[in-house]
């Protein structure tokens, strides 16, 4: 059982994705683990046949714990820079995770919208049930759902897919708590000059279909990464009293969840990504956190942590270090405001770069140097 | 397409990229991205959708006329008509 996460001590197997004599190499996903984060798919870094399942599914069993057995070739080590020694954190009253529901996906023939049908996967409720829709054609609405919820026998404790929204806030109070209590952080923000970033980016993103234009976060997190080849010393891990600074570059995206919650996986080489690569890899993300398809390598590779708030956030967001991680780098929402360029103000559009460091590591000297990278690698968009 | 049509449609997309969200609860005046919380990527998948199903050009400088539902409806209403008359 693979530690997810600084915070995780158990994971619940769900799915086998492997069976005694099948042939596994490096990467491959080989189980799927219910932890406070969701469902997370296991990869293997071994080459070899699976020679023995240990672990039944439903099985709740800690981290460490051998799950199955691969006969075969070497072991190749684990493409995850530093492994995650965590002390062992406040122990949670963990509820024992109820059965996950087997949710049929094609539950009816009556007409439901997806709301509906999703509503009432989540409450496990049998949608023959619901005697009367109240949308078009005897349709089923969200309503309808929530109204049989309420008279249909008493449905489990609501288990999401894969995500229980309270065990998500036990696994992110844990982490914060952590990263408050033991790393003392300190702060600085930079204010930039968006005006070059955007004016290229509107020419970039005009001669191309919708599916191939780019968001300004893409050049946020290239910028950010970038900027991490000069300052190394913010990309890497603080573990028992040593930095132990990062081989590559693998910024955790922290993507906020439906619902609530927040998750950060890698993207592996954000610095050597080209920007559409980029795009592509942060839509892929976004959709695969909130279905529950995150890679178990994923969570652990994080080298830093990139959190943008996009167009209806605040205006600055100073972030709270993810540990074992050194650094978090905050974008909040561009905004048009006046500004000084050649002693004349002008409208331009900008927005508030934040750091937050580990003081054990570094100090704020470095990190103002690490924010004047970023701004300056802003200035030349088409670099990036 | 109808105007109920390419209402309908757009928040069938909108379900795709936010299941949770109940679609009959939008009025034409609601801002999409406020009442479905949308954030920049999921609108920009809202884009992309649409264009992928309607086929009509959404330059970027137009965005914003599609932050409302009725003003999303109209300009796809809109570009669908100026497509057709192209054709004839």
């Amino acid at each position: 059982m693979p530690a997810l996460g600084a915070d995780m001590e158990a994971g619940t197997l769900v799915e086998w994705l492997v069976k005694p004599g099948d042939r596994v190499k490096s990467g491959d996903v080989i189980a799927v683990v219910e932890t406070q984060k969701g469902a997370i798919e296991v990869e293997v870094f071994a080459e070899g046949v699976v020679s023995d399942i240990l672990i039944p599914v439903g099985e709740r069993v800690p981290v460490g714990t051998v799950l199955a057995q691969i006969d075969g070739a070497g072991v190749a080590p684990p493409p995850v820079e530093p492994a995650i020694v965590a002390p062992k954190p406040a122990l949670q009253a963990l509820a024992e995770a109820p059965p996950r529901p087997t949710v049929a996906p094609q539950v009816s023939r009556r007409k439901i919208t997806p709301a509906a049908r999703r509503r009432a996967a989540a409450l496990n409720l049998d949608l023959e049930t619901i005697l009367k829709g109240t949308g078009v054609e005897g349709s089923i609405r969200l309503a309808d759902v929530e109204a049989g919820a309420s008279v249909a026998r008493p449905a489990p404790p609501l288990t999401r897919r894969g995500l229980d929204l309270s065990q998500m806030r036990q696994a992110i109070a844990a982490a914060m708590s952590r990263s408050k209590r033991e790393i003392p952080h300190y702060y600085l923000a930079e204010t930039v000059d968006l005006h070059l970033s955007l004016t290229w980016l509107e020419a970039f993103n005009a001669d191309r279909p919708p599916i191939e234009r780019i968001l300004p976060a893409v050049l946020f997190l290239k910028a950010a990464a970038l900027a991490l080849r000069e300052q190394s010393k913010l990309n890497g891990a603080y573990e028992n009293g040593v930095f132990l600074p990062a081989a590559g570059i693998h910024v955790g995206w922290a993507i906020a969840l439906r619902g609530g919650g927040l998750i950060a996986p890698a993207i592996r080489d954000t610095d050597k990504k080209t920007l559409a690569e980029l795009m592509a890899a942060m839509r892929d993300l976004v959709e695969r956190a909130r279905r529950g398809n995150l890679r178990s390598s994923e969570l652990t590779s994080p080298t830093i942590t990139v959190t943008s708030v996009g167009d209806r956030g605040a205006e600055s967001v100073t972030g709270v270090i993810y540990p074992p991680q050194v650094a978090i780098v905050g974008f909040g929402r561009v905004a048009t405001r006046p500004w000084a360029v050649k002693g004349r103000v002008e409208s331009r559009p900008l927005v508030t770069v934040t750091l937050a460091a580990d003081h054990r590591v570094t100090d704020g000297h470095l990190g103002g140097l690490y924010l004047a990278a970023v701004a300056r690698l802003l200035q030349e968009p088409e670099k990036l | 397409m109808t105007d109920a049509e390419i209402r309908a449609l757009i928040l069938e997309l909108i379900c795709d990229i936010a299941p949770e969200v109940d679609p009959a609860s939008a009025r034409d005046q609601d801002d999409l991205r406020e009442i479905f919380d949308l954030d920049s990527m999921d609108f920009a998948n809202l884009i992309v959708a649409i264009h992928d199903r309607t086929k009509i050009a959404i330059p970027e400088a137009d965005y914003n006329k599609l932050f409302t539902l009725g003003g999303a409806t109209a300009y796809v209403g809109e570009a669908l008509a100026r497509s057709a008359a192209r054709a004839r």
